[in-house]
C-alpha cells in the first residue's frame, strides 16, 4: 500500500524494478478505466461524466497495450493477472451490446425485420407448405370419418361446435357476441398462450425440425376440422370471414414461427461449408430476429381478436378487415425494403 | 497463467480482441451455471408470487365496490384491467426476464452476477441482441416445457413421465457434452457463458517491503551472486511472489528454508521475510533483463 499512497514520482523512484516502474507511471490510468468500467458494470450510466465516456476507448487501448507490454517485460503475475481482467472487462463494455433496446427495436422495425422473414423466404415455403397439408389432411379425416373430429380439436373447444350441430348453433357461435364480458381478459389470454405455442413452435427447430413439422400439421388440422364442419352447414364464407379477421396475422405468425424452426432445423442437418456452430449461430440469430416480430403480430392478432372480431359483426367487413391485415404484413416484409440494406 | 489448478486449466480458452490482445478466458462452471439458474428462477417465482398477491389485494379492494355498483361499472372494468395486467406480467417474468438482464453492460442475470458468471459471444465478437433472444427462447423447451409435462403428468402417466424426463435430461445435460460446456440455447445464438473476471491491483513488490514499513528495497539488505540467481526461473519467481503477497508466516519459513538450502546461503535466518524479499527482487531483475534480451527461462529445469 505503502508505495501508492505516497507522491507517485516518489514511489517510481525507490522500485528498484524497471517492471515496477513501467507499473507505477501507468497505474493511474489503469485505476481509471477500472472505475469507469465498475461504474457502467454496474448500470449507472448517467453519473459517468461525459469526459469519461469519451476516454473509454482511448483509455481502453492504452492499457490493451500495456498488457501486451508487460506480458513481453514484467514477471509479475499479480499485475498481468490484473491487466487481464481489467481489459477483458472494459473489452466486454467497449464491444458489448452497442444499441440499447430501444434503439435495436428501432432498426428492428425499420428494415431488420422484414429482411430477416426475406432471409428465410425458403422456409417459409416449406411451412406454407406444411400447414396448407395439414388443412387439406384435417379435412380429409373428419370428412371420411367424423370421431376423427374429437381426436382433433381439443375438448373444450367442442361446446357447440361439433358435427351434427345445427345450422343455427353454428350461426350463433360465429355472430352476435358483441355484448360478451371480459373481452380484454381473453385477448390477453390468448396472446400469452399463442406466444408461448410460437416460442414452442420454433425452439423445437432444434430438434432438427421434425417437430415444428409435426405441430404445423397438427394445429392446421383443426383448422381443417372446423373449416369442413361449417362447410357441411354452407357457412364456409362466414366461418372464413370470422377466422380472418385475426386469422391472416396470428396464421401468418404461426407460419413464421414455424419456419423460424424449420430454418434452425435445416441449418442443424445441413450446414452447408460452414461449420456446424457457426451455421446454426447464424440461422439462429436470423430466427430470433423473425421471432421477435412474431411476438409482435401476435400482440396484433389478440387486440384483433378480442376486439374488432366481436365488434365487426357482419361477413363482408370481416373479410375485409382480415385482407388488409394480409395485404399489409405483405406489403411490410417483401415490399418494404430499406436502400443500403439493412443485414439480417 | 501457467501454473493453475488442473480443472481450471480445462476450462481455459484464449480469446483474441480485434486489437489483436490474446485474452484468456475461463468458461463458467457447470455448478455455478446451475447456481445461476436456481437463484434466477427462485427470483422469479418469487416476484411472480409477489405480483400476484399485490393485484389479488387491489383486486380484493375493488370487488367490494363492485358489490355496491351495478355490473358494467368502473369497478367492474378496473378488475379486467387488473386481470390483464397479471396475464401479461406473467407472461413477462416468465420470458423476458433473462433477456431484459443479459442485454445489460453486465451480460447477466441477478442470478448470474451472484455466481460471477455473465454471457459473452463465442466468436469474440459484440453480444448482439439477436444472440440473446434466441438464447432465451430455447429455454423454453429446454426447461419449462418438460417441467411443466413432467408436473403434470405424474409419475402414474409412465411413458409420458419417462418421456418428459428424457427430455428433460437431454437438455440439461447437453452443457456435459461439449467442450465450451454450451446448452442448446447457446449453440442456435452462438453465444457462451465465461467467468467474469474481477481482479485487485496488487501491491508493487519492488518498491517496499510488504508488511513492514515502506523502507525503499532498494538498499538491499542481502545481494546475491549470478550463480545464486540463476537456479530458478519464472514458474519459481511466480511461486515465490505468491508466498510473499500471501504472507504467512509457515509457508515463508519453508519457502525460506528450500532456498536458502539450495543457494547455499544461511544468513537471511531469523529475517526470512526480508531476505525472501530481496532474493524475489534481484531473480525478477535478473529474469526480466533476461526477457528483454529474448532470454527465457521458464523453471528451474529449463537452462
Amino acid at each position: 500500500m505503502s508505495a501508492v499512497l505516497t507522491p507517485a514520482s516518489a514511489a517510481i523512484e525507490a522500485a528498484a524494478l524497471r517492471s515496477d516502474r513501467f507499473r507505477l507511471e501507468r497505474e493511474g490510468d489503469w485505476k481509471r478505466l477500472e472505475a469507469i468500467v465498475t461504474r457502467m458494470e454496474k448500470g449507472r450510466l448517467r453519473r459517468v461524466p461525459d469526459e469519461d465516456l469519451l476516454a473509454l476507448p482511448g483509455l481502453y487501448r492504452t492499457v490493451a497495450s500495456s498488457l501486451s507490454i508487460a506480458r513481453e517485460t514484467s514477471l509479475d503475475a499479480a499485475t498481468l493477472a490484473y491487466l487481464e481482467s481489467l481489459v477483458q472487462r472494459a473489452w466486454f463494455i467497449v464491444y458489448g451490446p452497442r444499441s440499447s433496446l430501444f434503439e435495436w427495436f428501432r432498426g428492428f422495425i425499420g428494415g431488420g425485420w422484414s429482411a430477416a422473414v426475406r432471409g428465410i423466404g425458403f422456409d417459409i415455403f416449406i411451412a406454407f407448405l406444411l400447414m396448407a397439408a395439414g388443412t387439406v389432411v384435417g379435412w380429409l379425416l373428419v370428412s371420411s370419418d367424423p370421431e376423427w373430429f374429437f381426436s382433433l380439436v381439443p375438448s373444450n373447444f367442442t361446446d357447440t361446435r361439433v358435427p351434427g350441430a345445427s345450422r343455427a348453433v353454428l350461426h350463433d357461435s360465429l355472430f352476435g357476441n358483441q355484448d360478451q364480458q371480459a373481452l380484454s381478459v381473453f385477448a390477453a389470454y390468448l396472446f400469452s398462450n399463442n406466444a408461448q405455442v410460437s416460442i414452442l413452435c420454433f425452439a423445437l427447430g432444434f430438434a432438427f425440425g421434425v417437430p415444428t413439422m409435426m405441430l404445423l400439421i397438427h394445429n392446421t388440422a383443426l383448422l381443417g376440422a372446423m373449416l369442413w364442419l361449417y362447410h357441411g352447414v354452407g357457412l364456409t364464407l362466414d366461418f372464413v370471414g370470422w377466422l380472418s379477421v385475426h386469422g391472416t396475422t396470428e396464421l401468418f405468425a404461426i407460419l413464421l414461427a414455424g419456419a423460424a424452426g424449420l430454418h434452425v432445423g435445416r441449418a442443424m442437418a445441413f450446414p452447408g461449408e460452414k461449420p456446424v456452430l457457426q451455421a446454426v449461430g447464424e440461422a439462429g440469430r436470423r430466427a430470433a430476429n423473425v421471432m421477435a416480430g412474431v411476438v409482435l403480430m401476435l400482440i396484433a392478432a389478440a387486440i384483433l381478436e378480442g376486439f374488432a372480431r366481436q365488434l365487426v359483426d357482419t361477413t363482408p367487413a370481416r373479410l375485409s378487415i382480415g385482407g388488409f391485415m394480409l395485404l399489409f404484413w405483405l406489403a411490410y416484409f417483401f415490399a418494404f425494403r430499406r436502400r443500403g440494406g439493412a443485414g439480417a | 497463467m501457467s501454473e493453475v489448478h488442473p480443472r481450471i486449466a480445462s476450462r481455459q480458452r484464449v480469446m483474441v480482441t480485434p486489437e489483436g490482445i490474446a485474452l484468456p478466458v475461463t468458461v463458467a462452471s457447470r455448478g455455478a451455471r446451475a447456481g445461476a439458474l436456481f437463484l434466477d428462477l427462485f427470483f422469479i417465482v418469487a416476484i411472480m408470487i409477489i405480483t400476484t398477491i399485490v393485484l389479488v389485494s387491489v383486486a380484493g379492494g375493488t370487488a367490494g365496490l363492485l358489490n355496491e355498483a351495478k355490473e358494467g361499472s368502473p369497478a367492474a372494468h378496473a378488475l379486467q384491467f387488473l386481470m390483464v395486467l397479471w396475464i401479461i406480467a406473467m407472461f413477462l417474468f416468465r420470458n423476458a426476464w433473462f433477456l431484459f438482464f443479459e442485454l445489460g453492460p453486465r451480460g447477466a442475470t441477478p442470478g448470474k452476477r451472484i455466481t460471477g458468471i455473465r454471457v459473452a459471444a463465442h466468436d469474440g465478437g459484440r453480444l448482439s441482441v439477436e444472440m440473446v433472444i434466441a438464447r432465451n427462447l430455447l429455454r423454453d423447451i429446454e426447461l419449462f416445457m418438460p417441467v411443466i409435462l413432467i408436473a403434470s403428468g405424474g409419475v402414474e402417466s409412465g411413458p409420458g413421465w419417462y418421456a418428459a424426463t428424457a427430455w428433460f435430461l437431454l437438455f440439461m445435460l447437453f452443457p456435459v457434452f461439449n467442450r465450451d460446456r454450451l446448452r442448446a440455447g447457446d449453440v442456435i445464438a452462438g453465444s457462451w457463458v465465461v467467468e467474469a473476471p474481477r481482479q485487485k491491483l496488487q501491491k508493487v513488490m519492488s518498491a517496499a517491503k510488504i508488511g513492514t514499513a515502506d523502507a525503499p528495497a532498494r538498499t538491499a539488505k542481502y545481494t546475491f551472486t549470478e550463480a545464486q540467481l540463476a537456479v530458478y526461473g519464472e514458474f519459481e519467481l511466480k511461486t515465490l511472489e505468491r508466498v510473499l503477497r500471501d504472507d504467512r508466516e509457515k509457508s515463508v519459513e519453508s519457502v525460506y528454508l528450500s532456498i536458502a538450502q539450495k543457494i547455499g546461503r544461511n544468513d537471511g535466518w531469523g529475517d526470512e521475510r526480508t531476505f525472501l524479499q530481496d532474493y524475489y527482487t534481484q531473480l525478477r531483475a535478473r529474469l526480466e533483463a533476461g526477457m528483454r534480451m529474448g532470454r527465457r527461462k521458464a523453471d528451474k529445469f529449463s537452462g
